[in-house]
């Protein structure tokens, strides 16, 4: 089956997607009220679309959908025949915005929560609360789940939920797991998060200790609080004497608030959207030599995953 | 381990006569990215170029020999490379990236390819990773201070700095020669080398640095896969003219002698950050 037609069949299950009656102009046909529909003998649209699943190990995951920018979601999918990969191999997706229908947050092994809790919409925070009950692992996914990120400047009076002006880090309402920072995640990043999420619940021994020492500093990160700012490059690395002026915060940030100046970040607060990209990229904020020193394997491992 | 894995270690120099005319010690860095440019092997390399500024580095990205050239040689201020990492793949385009760094600048290029958090489609992109041995590295007004008021030398002047057998280097244009002890030096060096545990750069894909080879050679570590694959490929192309590395004096063992004291020195002072500052209170560890 071509890339394509696996797309297709994922997002509209396996059915004629192309038929109809598509020449029918628009307006042409009369109005009609819609008759009631009877749903007491569930009388299904759709045609079961059965998934056969070639491994029975599979791990569940959801995407939560809170107050973000569905940026995050593009980047999970911009992984490209590797997201098929992951589906076919080692997760299915339960619960997730237009590529999975279902309506109500099912249980699930791994949530992946994108966005910020708006907590003048009650609906959001029975959601948040509900994602925690059902799922055994929440990760908050980018900078807005983690630390606010643009939400955090909202001061609300926009169209056309103006009374929306309070928002949280999922972490102020729940126990969160792992971080993924960002604005937006990287597609790989994500990848090695489910990869190694896979690993952590699936794996033989050694696999689970290989993942559980990947996923540590970002469960540690999780722990550290729900506010990020560039800040965290002068007070948690240079403040602390620990900065040797390599770059990779300037390179990290999306909105390029950090450029190097002799040898040392500038940050241009004014710029800083909050995503925590810069700290999190900084080989100064965390680095494990049990991790990166198998760097050669680990990266070797996950390529040989997600073969397709 | 103080060595970090590698393959083989050999002294080297480069064949090419151009490139050694300028170059630091053995033209390791220059040759590699000139033979793997030449053969396809890297679009182009971020190098620690020359800004405008006497001896203060600019990270650059030279995808010509020219540009390589121009940039030969070891200029002791801080360079940060990694800064032009996503940018070398995006307004350059380039899709088989080298890049040259200190140890720190490898671990933080490795942890970039690991945990990918703010560097999109970088990870794989990355063709070859070279690392220079390093001690320590100061910022560039340190640079300014040694040389103009330590050394009584105007940096406009200065032909070539070095630091070698215990001694700061200053040669200039018109043939005089400063030296300071490097005790003078160390006050200048940043904070954020006093926590670095590793002196030869154990992640990049070969490393290589001037201890442990005579004058105009250079010690070679080949570490990685993709290093001993490149490396092999260089010398089939006759890049370089080796020695066995035991062959030559002083050797491995001064390599390692100074790497044992650097990470000794440094393990030390970690432990110290946890104990010594304050009452009850620790400064952050980066290392989990």
């Amino acid at each position: 089956m071509g890339i394509l037609e696996s797309l297709k069949t994922l997002l509209f299950g396996k059915h004629d997607v192309g038929g109809g009656k598509q020449d029918e102009k628009p307006g042409s046909a009369k109005a009609e009220k819609p008759a009631d529909v009877s749903i007491g003998k569930k009388a299904s649209i759709i045609k079961e679309p059965k998934e056969e699943k070639p491994v029975a190990d599979k791990i569940t995951v959801g995407h939560v959908h809170m107050s973000g920018c569905t940026g995050c979601l593009v980047s999970f999918a911009d992984n490209y025949e590797g997201l098929l990969t992951i589906l076919d191999k080692y997760a299915d997706l339960v619960y997730c915005l237009t590529l999975a229908d279902v309506r109500h947050i099912p249980e699930m092994d791994v949530a992946l929560v994108e966005g910020s809790v708006c907590i003048s919409d009650h609906l959001s925070v029975e959601e948040i609360i509900e994602t925690r009950k059902n799922a055994k692992i929440v990760v908050a996914l980018g900078g807005c789940a983690c630390y606010g990120n643009i939400t955090r400047f909202c001061r609300g009076g926009q169209q056309n939920q103006p009374q929306h002006e309070s928002y949280l880090p999922i972490g102020d309402l729940i126990d969160v797991d792992v971080y993924i920072p960002g604005c937006a995640p990287t597609p790989q990043q994500i990848r090695n998060v489910c990869v190694m999420a896979y690993l952590l619940l699936k794996g033989n021994d050694e696999q689970k200790a290989l993942a559980g020492a990947y996923l540590t500093p970002l469960m540690n990160l999780a722990k550290a609080g729900t506010q990020a700012c560039g800040c965290d490059i002068m007070t948690q690395g240079i403040n602390q004497g620990l900065c040797m002026g390599c770059g990779s915060c300037a390179a990290a940030c999306p909105v390029r608030a950090i450029t190097m100046q002799y040898g040392k970040p500038q940050i241009e607060r004014d710029m800083c959207i909050k995503c925590g990209a810069c700290y999190a990229q900084c080989p100064r904020s965390f680095f494990s030599f049990d991790v990166v020193n198998q760097y050669e394997g680990i990266m070797e491992a996950i390529d040989a995953a997600m073969e397709p | 381990m103080v060595l970090g894995n590698y393959k083989q270690a050999i002294a080297a120099r480069s064949t090419d006569p151009e490139i050694l005319r300028k170059s630091q010690d053995g033209g390791i860095v220059t040759q590699l990215f000139a033979y793997a440019l030449d053969a396809g092997i890297i679009d182009g390399a971020i190098v620690a170029g020359q800004s405008e500024e006497p001896f203060k580095p600019e990270p650059m990205v030279a995808t010509t020999r020219e540009e390589l050239l121009a940039a030969r040689g070891t200029r002791y201020a801080i360079s940060p490379n990694m800064s032009l990492i996503k940018e070398v793949t995006r307004s350059y385009g380039l899709d088989k990236v080298g890049v040259v760094g200190t140890p720190c600048q490898m671990q933080a290029l490795r942890k970039g390819q690991l945990y990918p958090i703010g560097l999109r489609d970088v990870a794989d992109k990355i063709a070859l990773a070279v690392g220079i041995f390093c001690m320590e590295n100061f910022p560039y007004q340190g640079i300014l201070q040694l040389v103009e008021d330590h050394g009584a030398t105007a940096l406009e002047n200065v032909s070539k700095l070095d630091i070698g057998k215990g001694k700061f280097w200053i040669y200039t244009e018109r043939g005089a020669t400063v030296q300071l002890p490097l005790k003078v030096t160390h006050k200048y060096e940043q904070p954020g080398c006093h926590v670095c545990l590793d002196y030869v750069a154990n992640l990049a894909d070969i490393s290589t640095g001037s201890v442990g080879t005579p004058d105009g050679w250079s010690t070679v570590f080949v570490r990685s896969g993709k290093g001993d694959d490149i490396w092999a490929k260089a010398i089939a192309a006759g890049a370089f003219e080796t020695k066995p590395i035991d062959s030559v004096k002083p050797g491995l063992e001064l390599v390692t002698k100074l790497a044992n004291d650097k990470v000794t020195k440094n393990q030390k002072y970690l432990e110290s950050r946890a104990t010594e500052y304050g009452v009850g209170k620790a400064l952050r560890n980066p290392y989990i």
